[in-house]
């Protein structure tokens, strides 16, 4: 009787356990709008959105985040103009161009990759990426550019990764069959695999925008940081990310409720691409 | 077609593979010749900028971290797939729930730690905001992994241990568990390569106090957070690159370790 009862117990730790994920989630939803929310509704959601002044220590402050969520949008895109290609096709030769010796070799070189920490991106491209860029395109190498090709390193793994597997996800009879048709090796894995495989590399594009649009340390140290709209892609710019980690430190207490407010918005779009993601993912399951 | 196809695949591949080897070889040939002895000293100072604070710091807050978030996920794990009925509703939120959790940035961990943990909760800068904060972030990884690992296991093993008269607990501890042991730690050692190499969850929780932290509710800096500081700081380059020689080596032994522990799981099917 008394191990009955202990295994109902312990039935029950496993499920508040599992309902822990839950709570979390609720508990940061909760927290970050509760601390961000108010201030939008006073300041004015489109002035908060849409003015592109952000002055915080001016008289009085002026708290608009156009620059920023612009250069969250510059250096995503950047990334992605660079990291997805690259990306899908290094995904295409793991699956389909190289033999089992190397492959098991690079599939652990990719888990690294992904496992490196940010700063130590950050770091590089700081030290190294940074000094090409001002001697090589000009400005002060601290740029939407510099911050773009960092990033664009920065998701490779995550679409590598998803991309592989979803390229070996595609049955055998398809690639057979388009040989039995003639066409080439390199041909099938584009023309046949690649967009058999389309919602599985989609989403790891997805994910690797989620990634790209998230990333602070490393985007601190090259992205020059400066809170204006950025006029070409050698001028430095500000992330939301990386304005509420410059400035938290000495926030006092409207600034700050400025800079949870700025998380709020960062907040919205990862939870609109996480919704794609999963709409995605779901679809390529059925 | 099939030649410039042939080329642009290898050329994407041999570009993704060099520049990782690039930023490893970089970062190893620039940081091993400022490894002196005087950054490994017990005590930080503004002269020597010690990181061997922060070495202890990060071992602190890792094994704080799995104490809270190893036990959670795995049991979690275990009631997703041991115990819940296919088309079960909870289930399907708490997948849900992990894979947004999984998609959050870390600076707004970093935020919600701060307003929940540092200000709400008033455990200040600490090592246990730091914790909680990180345990957060890693759950969903380390339920992840239990699912798979999980899902791995034959069901002809559950079923024997049942013929055999074993409860559903007994058979999960005993059976089950040992089976699916190798794919559960890859996980938890991919969680502990997560919190080594975080900085923008923990700038705001644990804080980046430069002396060891002497208690729970004593602010300190993990290596990466240290790293952090002196590269923006810029007085000290070289030292940054000794403290990401020793991050990257970190790295590299978590995840040998962690590819070690799957090949064996599936060595073991």
């Amino acid at each position: 009787m008394r191990s009955k009862s202990f295994e109902g117990f312990m039935k029950g730790v496993f499920l508040a356990s599992a309902t822990m994920a839950i709570i979390a989630i609720i508990l940061i939803c909760v927290f970050i709008f509760s601390s961000g929310v108010p201030f939008i509704a006073e300041y004015g959601l489109f002035d908060f959105l849409f003015g592109n002044k952000w002055k915080p220590s001016n008289k009085p402050p002026s708290y608009g985040i156009l620059p920023m969520i612009l250069g969250s949008i510059y250096v995503t895109i950047g990334a992605v103009v660079i990291g997805v290609p690259i990306g899908i096709l290094t995904a295409a030769f793991m699956a389909k161009f190289c033999n089992k010796k190397l492959y098991r070799f690079l599939k652990p070189a990719v888990n690294l990759m992904s496992g490196i920490p940010s700063i130590v991106y950050g770091f590089f491209a700081l030290t190294m990426i940074v000094p090409i860029i001002r001697e090589r395109v000009g400005g002060t190498g601290m740029s939407i550019l510099t911050a773009s090709i960092l990033l664009g390193i920065m998701i490779l793994p995550t679409i590598i990764g998803l991309s592989e597997a979803s390229i070996r996800a595609v049955p055998e009879s398809y690639y057979e069959g388009s040989i039995a048709l003639g066409a080439s090796h390199e041909r099938t894995v584009m023309s046949v695999l690649l967009p058999a495989a389309r919602s599985g590399i989609l989403s790891s594009v997805i994910l690797g925008i989620g990634r790209a649009i998230g990333e602070t340390m490393a985007v601190i140290l090259v992205a020059g940081n400066q809170a204006r709209i950025p006029t070409d892609i050698t001028k430095g710019v500000r992330t939301m990310t990386t304005n509420i980690v410059i400035e938290m430190a000495y926030a006092g207490e409207e600034h700050r409720s400025a800079l949870i407010a700025t998380a709020v918005v960062l907040f919205v779009f990862i939870l609109i691409i996480n919704g794609l993601f999963l709409i995605v993912k779901r679809r390529s399951a059925n | 077609m099939s030649r410039i196809i042939r080329f642009l695949v290898r050329f994407s591949a041999l570009l993704t593979f060099g520049v990782l080897f690039f930023i490893v070889g970089y970062i190893l040939f620039r940081g091993v010749a400022h490894l002196n002895p005087s950054i490994f000293e017990f005590e930080y100072t503004s002269d020597n900028v010690s990181m061997f604070p922060s070495i202890l710091t990060t071992l602190m807050l890792v094994a704080l971290t799995l104490l809270v978030a190893t036990p959670i996920g795995v049991f979690a794990g275990f009631y997703l797939m041991e115990y819940a009925k296919k088309g079960n509703k909870l289930v399907e939120i708490v997948r849900i729930a992990e894979e947004t959790l999984s998609g959050i940035p870390s600076i707004v961990f970093g935020l919600f730690g701060m307003l929940f943990f540092v200000i709400r909760l008033g455990f200040s800068y600490s090592l246990l905001a730091g914790t909680f904060t990180a345990a957060i972030m890693v759950l969903p990884l380390i339920m992840r992994s239990t699912e798979e690992a999980l899902l791995s296991v034959d069901d002809s093993l559950r079923e024997a241990s049942f013929a055999l008269g074993a409860g559903k607990l007994r058979t999960i501890f005993r059976v089950v568990l040992p089976v699916a042991m190798p794919g559960i730690l890859s996980g938890v050692i991919l969680a502990i390569g997560r919190v080594v190499g975080e900085t923008a969850a923990l700038m705001f929780t644990l804080g980046t106090a430069t002396q060891l932290p002497d208690g729970l509710l004593s602010s300190g800096r993990t290596l990466a957070l240290h790293m952090y500081m002196l590269s923006t700081e810029g007085l000290h380059v070289n030292e940054s690159y000794a403290t990401g020689v020793v991050l990257l080596v970190i790295i590299l032994l978590i995840n040998g370790l962690s590819t070690f522990l799957s090949n064996k799981l599936t060595k073991g099917r």
